[in-house]
């Protein structure tokens, strides 16, 4: 339906020739930010009232009784659910580790939280069918979950920020919110969540479209097709600079995996766009060493390489 | 009356903000508004996500942006 309408607009409105570049640019652009912002608004709002029994705070109290290893995996998984947002990565971290929860787990959170997400669950549902949500769901949390573990046996507690030790956090008595607050704060969730997202979301989906109309097939697939075996390291390098959010990116996603790349190539490209990033590290270094910052980024980049290969792999 | 918005310097935290003051001028209420961007003290009312309110020494919310009319439900 929306297909018919995007068509419709393109084709008939705006007297655009099926098959021209333009057209089938501007067709994309068109169809995609229609179906992209309504599973948006659902997804969100659905998943907001979810989220809404999941607070930081209450995220904090379980991990904070729990080893090492189950503690990577539920941080990992904690991380879909729990509202995260990257200005409050700091007051975050520091709530964690002063609550006792080991560094390693910590980390895993850390991970887990930007990079698997309903935004990107649904999104790549939508897309791609549930399959490829599923992989991605799934290799996310095992990057986030060994990126911790790793950096929990490496013991790099003296490459916090100094200061990070010596604060107290008090325990803030937050009233239990009743359906209705729940409901109410969705809607704001969601109002603020599209507010914030729209121009990633729409920068994004012009990417797309361009890749879709105007990249030549062949020189991707040259370039960073199958056979090369760097495809997936320089996907990673290039990816983890960049800043987006999982709902800016797929719209990429789709049109270089509609231009022949495969699949464990485009997906390390999207978990280093969504998991690393320069404003994050710019963040992070408040709370971090720079070498255990360094440390960080490369155990995480590199566990997405794996993954990445892995998939090229049995795909 | 002390309120405080604490949050680290993010577009939201300063919406926050803007929201308080506005919610403080409508009800005429006498109080000050003040601004805590410092990390050891966020983290003393055990805030984790920003931004938040504090009135007078108590946390009424946090890890959200509540609306001028939530603020002034808050004030009465």
């Amino acid at each position: 339906m929306l297909k018919a309408l995007a068509d419709y607009l393109v084709f008939g409105v705006f007297g655009m020739a099926p098959g021209s570049r333009l057209g089938e640019a501007l067709d994309f652009f068109v169809y995609d930010t229609m179906k992209i912002f309504l599973l948006l608004t659902t997804i969100v709002y659905v998943v907001a009232v979810i989220r809404s029994y999941f607070s930081p705070e209450r995220t904090r109290r379980i991990l904070s009784h729990k080893r090492e290893h189950v503690g990577n995996v539920l941080a990992a998984l904690l991380g879909i659910v729990t509202p995260f947002c990257s200005c409050s990565a700091v007051p975050l971290f520091i709530g964690f580790v002063e609550s006792g929860i080991p560094l390693g787990v910590t980390f895993s959170f850390l991970v887990s939280s930007p990079m698997v997400n309903e935004v990107a669950l649904i999104m790549l549902w939508g897309l791609f069918g549930w399959k490829i949500a599923l992989i991605y769901i799934g290799s996310g949390v095992a990057v986030a979950v060994v990126a911790g573990m790793v950096i929990g046996r490496l013991r790099m507690e003296r490459h916090v920020q100094d200061y990070v030790w010596e604060i107290k956090v008090g325990s803030a008595e937050l009233l239990e919110q009743t359906f209705r607050e729940k409901l109410e704060y969705a809607s704001g969730y969601t109002v603020g969540l599209l507010k914030k997202i729209w121009p990633y979301v729409i920068v994004g989906i012009g990417l797309g479209a361009f890749i879709h109309g105007y990249a030549p097939e062949d020189l991707l697939v040259r370039y960073a097709g199958r056979d090369n075996p760097l495809a997936v390291p320089m996907a990673v390098l290039i990816g983890v600079p960049l800043y987006s959010n999982a709902a800016g990116i797929i719209p990429v996603v789709q049109a270089l995996m509609e231009k022949g790349l495969p699949m464990g190539t485009v997906l390390a490209f999207m978990m280093a766009v969504t998991a690393l990033s320069l404003p994050e590290a710019v963040i992070l270094k408040n709370v971090l060493k720079t070498r255990l910052l360094c440390t960080f980024f490369g155990i995480v980049a590199a566990a997405i390489v794996v993954v990445g290969y892995m998939f090229n792999a049995i795909l | 009356m002390k309120i405080e918005v604490l949050g680290t310097g993010c577009a939201k935290c300063k919406t926050l903000y803007e929201n308080t003051k506005k919610a403080v001028e409508e009800t005429g209420t006498a109080a000050e508004v003040l601004k805590v961007e410092d990390i050891p003290t966020i983290m003393r009312y055990g805030v984790m996500s920003t931004p938040a309110l504090v009135i007078d020494g108590q946390v009424k919310f946090s890890g959200k942006v509540a609306s001028v009319v939530e603020i002034m439900g808050m004030l009465a």
